[in-house]
């Protein structure tokens, strides 16, 4: 608890040290300051509290995490045209190690029209929007992570979709760790603001170029505005020594429709929260989850759905794969405010647990204060099915090769709602990646 | 082709099969009935490699190579093919995915070119043509959401492309109307050849009005308890299981 404490106050000191060499607008500066108290306040939870429960986060908290370094030149540029993930034949934009890098960034034709840049560009060019909308969505008075990614805001992505565009390809945010042997943070921050009636896909990612120990603490805000489509997509493939905090928050205003993709592979210790507020009515989101994990990885999905206006609906589908001695949690609040009548909301988690030493802990939060609602969750837990195995056995189909089929299977689900093919391909090689089953993988026996 | 010899198993603790004997060589068709309950299809899923089935005695060779030490996978690829009673729903693999991966597993085995999607295509139509399966089947998941005969119709569709050495087949006629058990038949006996041989799992003896057997077995408590050609199946149909067993059971107790 010590250990803890003094990890606390040296995130504090560095905050002092740091805050006199930021040239803030004013307005950040208090968001900050005011973010830095209520994280002294709160420190890192513990599973004494609820939301906290299945998740010991007491190894971040423990290790004395600097400010990651910019990595030594070069070395990310080669490294990170290795990885598949990094380049999904769209739009990207590139931060590495918290900072942006301009020279792994390529913006051409797919984002026209819209205003892409990371956010501290923004800041200084005074955009009016980032005031309007930084640190309203993710709300850090009642959370510690985020408090800790507001005051520490350095840099992300922002991106402004004007009204009515409608974008054909996606833009991705990709956000790659070098942790070159030192145990670095980052706190990406990013901001999209789709305007109305406009349509696009954000993909969100973060990648590691080592299989090094770090810690990502990531907060981004999405508005999407009236009558517009938004897919979000957010993918975790951190290093298996990494430690990921997320936070997805999404506005959406009348008639607004989100569909989110949380998807979780990497990391020793991750937790990826999405919470939707359904601000405007007739709004509807799909929030769609995948985490894959094995050896001895912890993956936690926290999921908040607000329906705080009339007639709006949410759907929700997530899906887990756990495999050796991996664990994995799935909370799904769902809230309906008084007054939002005719809410419709359907949860649904299914998990596959192909080793006797996985775990899964899934839970339904409802909070209901309407009364016209409907509302629906069901979980479920499986092993792959023996007759499945047998019956493609049977059928000449090797054991091992039947296991990877229905594995896949079950986690195409959620695969095959990704509307972007490249994204889609590419996440179903790291599924495989994850669980050592090669796609094309033959069994000799 | 395949013998049987002395074959007991047991299925959670409780013995079904008693010491079965059986021959069946290349050429032949053979038809086993016998009362609810009686074996027929734990024996299936024995030969077939199904491990929930535990075989605590006995040998059965298969071309003369000891069968029960295969694995499934193994005896499928040396062309042994069980068309199940109740086939299996596997959501999420497609029909034509799946049927590919099997007919090209066979494939590698006898060291012939994998086929790729699109002259798999073109086999999995020309097979379609004659069981009447429609092209829809191929992209919908496997089994999913079948009716009882799409299923049964789906097995004889499988064993026309895996086109296997020993067919068993499992009360693949039960609840069928007569076109589809027709086309079931059809397509079995487009299968007959005289390297191959069948085993037909049935309660009902219209059946064998259109799969004609060279020899029907009587199966019950565990034990084949008679042998005979295809007239033993309509004597079965007007007297039933009754006289067999009583006469199996006075045998005993002399
Ligand atoms: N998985 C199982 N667990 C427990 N008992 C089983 C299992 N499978 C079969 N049995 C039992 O074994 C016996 C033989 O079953 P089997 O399915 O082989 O009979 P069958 O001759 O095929 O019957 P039917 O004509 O009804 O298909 C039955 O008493 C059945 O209840
Ligand atoms: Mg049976």
């Amino acid at each position: 608890m010590t250990a803890v404490k003094e990890q606390q106050d040296a995130y504090f000191s560095t905050f002092q040290a740091r805050e006199r060499f930021l040239s803030d607008p004013s307005w950040l500066g208090e968001i900050r300051r005011a973010a830095m108290e209520r994280f002294a306040e709160l420190g890192f939870p513990t599973t004494r509290q609820e939301e906290w429960r299945f998740t010991n986060v007491a190894p971040i908290a423990r290790v004395p995490f600097e400010l990651a370094q910019a990595p030594k030149d070069g070395a990310p540029l080669a490294k990170l045209r290795e990885l598949p993930m990094a380049d999904l034949g769209c739009d990207r934009l590139v931060f590495v190690n918290g900072r942006f890098s301009p020279e792994l960034t390529r913006l051409g034709d797919s984002s026209q029209g819209v205003k892409v840049c990371n956010l501290s560009e923004a800041l200084a060019a005074g955009t009016p929007s980032i005031e309007e909308h930084l640190a309203r969505h993710a709300r850090f008075d009642d959370h510690a992570f985020i408090a800790l990614n507001t005051a520490f805001v350095q840099d992300g992505a922002y991106v402004e979709i004007p009204r009515g565009l409608v974008l054909e390809k996606p833009i991705y945010l990709l956000h790659v760790t070098a942790a070159n042997g030192r145990p670095g943070v980052t706190h990406p921050r990013n901001l999209v603001i789709a305007g109305p009636e406009s349509q696009a896909t954000i993909i969100e990612g973060y990648v590691a170029l080592d299989d090094g120990a770090y810690f990502t603490n990531a907060v981004s805000e999405v508005v999407v505005g009236d009558n517009a489509v938004t897919h979000y997509c957010r993918l975790q493939n951190e290093s298996e020594q990494a430690f990921h905090f997320g936070a997805l928050n999404v506005r959406l205003g009348r008639d607004a429709n989100a569909t989110t993709y949380s998807l979780g592979l990497g990391a020793a210790l991750a937790r990826q929260e999405v919470a939707v507020t359904l601000d405007g009515e007739g709004s509807e989101c799909q929030l769609n989850g995948l985490y894959v994990v094995s050896g001895r990885q912890h993956i936690d999905n926290y999921t908040t759905l607000d329906h705080a206006q009339p007639h709006t609906a949410s759907r929700e589908f997530y899906k887990g794969v756990l495999d050796e001695k991996s664990s994995g949690v799935f909370h799904g609040r769902i809230i309906v405010r008084p007054g939002a009548q005719k809410t419709d909301a359907k949860q649904s988690n299914k998990n596959l647990l192909l080793s006797d030493d996985a775990t899964i802990n899934t839970k339904p939060q409802l909070e209901i204060y309407a009364d016209d609602v409907k509302c629906t969750h069901g979980a479920t837990i499986g092993q792959i099915d023996p007759e499945a195995v047998f019956y493609l056995r049977s059928r000449a189909i090797g054991k091992d090769e039947a296991r990877r089929m229905l594995t896949y299977a079950f986690a195409n689900d959620i695969i095959g709602r990704i509307k972007y093919e490249p994204l889609a391909s590419r996440l179903g090689d790291a599924v495989f990646a994850r669980l050592g089953i090669g796609p094309g993988k033959q069994e000799p026996q | 082709m395949l013998r049987i010899k002395n074959l007991q198993a047991k299925v959670a603790g409780k013995e079904i099969l008693r010491g079965i004997d059986l021959s069946v060589n290349v050429g032949e068709v053979h038809a086993i009935m016998g009362p609810n309950g009686s074996g027929k299809s734990t024996l299936a899923q024995v030969l077939a490699g199904r491990d929930l089935y535990e075989v605590t005695g006995g040998e059965v060779t298969y071309d003369g190579q000891n069968l029960l030490a295969l694995s499934p996978e193994d005896r499928a690829r040396a062309g042994i093919f069980m068309a199940f009673q109740y086939p299996v729903e596997i959501p999420g693999v497609s029909n034509m995915y799946f049927l590919r991966s099997a007919l090209n597993a066979i494939r590698r085995n006898r060291g012939l070119e994998e086929l790729d999607a699109i002259d798999f295509l073109a086999l999995a139509r020309e097979k379609m043509k004659g069981l009447e399966v429609e092209e829809g089947l191929m992209v919908r998941p496997v089994n999913e959401g079948f009716s009882g005969g799409e299923k049964k119709r789906n097995e004889i569709f499988q064993m026309s492309i895996l086109e296997p050495r020993l067919a068993i087949l499992d009360e693949t006629d039960s609840g069928l109307d007569i076109d589809a058990l027709k086309i079931v038949a059809n397509g079995v006996n487009a299968l007959r050849s005289p390297e191959r041989a069948i085993i037909v799992v049935t309660h009902y003896q219209r059946l064998l009005n259109y799969i004609v057997p060279d020899f029907v077995h009587v199966l019950s408590g565990g034990r084949i308890v008679k042998s005979g050609g295809k007239e033993l199946a309509l004597e079965l149909e007007h007297r039933g299981y009754g006289w067999l067993e009583d006469a199996v059971a006075a045998g005993q107790s002399a």
